[in-house]
């Protein structure tokens, strides 16, 4: 203890001001960034994610009667459903858990007491678990097109590319809600289950859900478009299609209808669509946080 | 250093800190006092900002509540329970902490030193003892050398070596000028390190006071802790002051003070009323004279 005489000596400064918004932030960002490549979750996900991937662009020739791996465009294809599952699923469990671990292991309360902000918290976390997830998923689609490119060429590359900054989007929007459902929830388990519920309805309870809605109230095409571009995935899906076959005409009158209406904006809709899932429910996790009166 | 007006803070419709008001001035060191669930670690957390309250509470004129990133920069915090990431190395926690507060990492191998904890750096947090998580905490309070040091029961989870070094340290950073406010449960803590004590119960402040006020005595005292069944804490305390000693029921047994060669005599008083005294634990012997002076 006579050494805290040593550590006067240190040059220092007197924080008169607290340090930059951006470098707490960033602070954040990196810790959790750090974290989330040291940890199983993501090794598992990213695993699962690139085996799958490639499994996928192998399989993708046996729909044509022929064996071995088929070019981008159809990848792409064979792709979608694989990450309207799993993609959500890592996002969603991903930001559910950050918040309330931290508040359930007693973290949070220290974190806020340095000099930061809980916009600071909430924003550096969600950037570095983002950043997270897309290194994850570029190392799926990386091998999955490396091996594409080795075997069947470069043909269709641009809609593959497409897919992958689908993706992307549709993997911070899905963030964006954990995010917001770990702000709301005391524990991670209560908020990982919120997001499993979440998952399951947006996977598969809302197709179901809009079927029976356009049966039961004999919903317009125009109306039956509209709820669907609600859910993230059906817009991350209808993205994909315009992106691969420049309409959605194989989707039926409605995937016509919203063709002919929005012809070329069409896309830019649905990116906007997958914008707002971003922006909005994480504004929301940013008020709702800075709005609580406890920890 | 501290301004605190009219603090309230309701958990439900329990009053966990009421209306609580004092001014703590720049160097100088004030302890809260009071048992369990008296409203210190709340008080605490109101003062920094960190959970919301009614009233208003500044430091080095920064109000907490709209400037609450300002104020914490001003002061280093040493919580109760100490929780870091268990998976983090204590040279990497260092780290980022540095990072939040924007300090020259150079000064981190300082602020190790300066709790012990050199050498340390590649261990990970969840292989550090109780009491090492502790001096961690208190070298990351120390890392922008903040002019206030906020600690909530510094000492809980050491051992009498521990505490001596630690309270040494506060010590030492006090003859530098710093300020400090500190839960405790410890008299010779008290006695020690504050020039002030807020004895708070239930919420509120029941007394502002000195030390030497609190454990009044011309004599050299110790203070012992006697451990007696909680349900008749209430009663020996009673007994302990009819029979003239300074007591002070704190949650963790009663605390005595007693003259040096007299230290049986609160046992013999609680024997008298057929009061059973578990144990007996001699804090850290204290002059009180000497200390307060």
């Amino acid at each position: 203890m006579n050494r805290v005489m040593e550590l006067c000596c240190v040059p220092t400064m007197v924080p008169a001001r607290p340090p930059a918004w951006g470098g707490g932030t960033l602070a954040f960002a990196r810790r959790e960034f750090r974290d989330a490549l040291a940890s199983k979750w993501f090794l598992l996900y990213t695993l699962a994610f690139t085996v799958l991937a490639v499994g996928v662009s192998f399989l993708s020739m046996s729909g044509v009667g022929a064996q071995g791996f088929a070019g981008f465009g159809r990848t792409a294809a064979g792709l979608l459903n694989l990450i309207m599952l799993v993609v959500p699923l890592m996002a969603l469990t991903a930001g559910a858990a950050s918040i309330a671990g931290e508040r359930e292991r007693g973290t949070l309360l220290y974190l806020l007491a340095q000099p930061v902000s809980r916009t600071q918290v909430l924003l550096g976390k969600y950037t570095g678990i983002a950043a997270a997830l897309v290194c994850s998923l570029c190392i799926g689609f990386g091998v999955s097109g490396g091996v594409l490119a080795w075997r069947a060429g470069s043909v269709g590359v641009v809609s593959y590319l497409f897919l992958v900054g689908f993706t992307v989007l549709l993997a911070v929007g899905m963030l964006s809600v954990g995010m917001l459902i770990s702000v709301a929830s005391r524990r991670s388990s209560v908020a990982t289950g919120i997001a499993l519920f979440i998952w399951l309805a947006l996977v598969f309870l809302s197709d179901l859900g809009l079927m029976a809605g356009s049966l039961i109230f004999k919903l317009r095409v125009q109306e039956i478009f509209g709820l669907a571009v609600l859910n993230p995935l059906q817009s991350f899906k209808m993205a994909t299609i315009v992106s691969l076959n420049g309409s959605l005409d194989v989707l039926g009158p409605v995937g016509a209808y919203a063709s002919h209406t929005l012809g070329g904006s069409l896309v830019w809709t649905l990116v906007a669509t997958l914008g707002a899932w971003s922006v909005a429910p994480l504004l929301a996790a940013v008020v709702i946080f800075a709005r609580r009166t406890s920890v | 250093m501290i301004i605190a007006q009219n603090i309230s803070r309701y958990f439900g419709r329990v009053a966990a800190v009421s209306d609580v008001s004092f001014e703590l001035p720049a160097g100088g060191a004030m302890a809260l006092w009071g048992s369990n669930g008296a409203g210190k670690t709340t008080l605490i957390r109101c003062l920094l900002g960190i959970i919301r309250c009614r009233g208003e509470a500044s430091i080095g004129g920064i109000n907490t509540r709209r400037n609450g990133r300002r104020a914490r920069a001003l002061t280093g915090y040493v919580p109760q329970e100490l929780a870091f990431h268990e998976d983090a190395r204590l040279g990497g926690a260092m780290g980022f902490f540095a990072s939040l507060r924007s300090v020259p990492s150079a000064r981190i191998g300082a602020s190790l030193a300066a709790v012990g904890l050199t050498g340390h750096e590649k261990k990970r947090v969840r292989d550090l003892s109780g009491g090492m998580k502790q001096r961690l905490a208190l070298a990351i309070a120390l890392l922008s050398e903040p002019p206030l040091i906020v600690l909530d029961e510094p000492t809980s989870n050491l051992d009498a070596a521990g505490r001596g070094e630690v309270v040494e340290t506060l010590r030492r950073l006090r003859s530098q000028g710093k300020t400090l406010l500190f839960a405790s449960h410890r008299p010779d803590e008290v006695i020690g390190l504050a020039d002030r004590v807020l004895v708070m119960e239930r919420g509120r402040i029941e007394r502002d006071t000195t030390p030497a006020e609190l454990w009044p005595t011309e004599k050299p005292v110790q203070v012992v802790r006697l451990h007696l069944e909680m349900a008749r804490e209430s009663d020996a305390a009673d007994m302990l002051r009819a029979a003239g000693h300074a007591v002070h029921l704190n949650g963790h047994g009663l605390c005595v003070a007693v003259p040096r060669d007299r230290k049986a005599a609160p046992v013999t008083v609680l024997a008298r009323g057929r009061i059973e005294v578990r144990d007996i634990e001699v804090l850290d012997d204290v002059n009180l004279p000497e200390v307060v002076s």
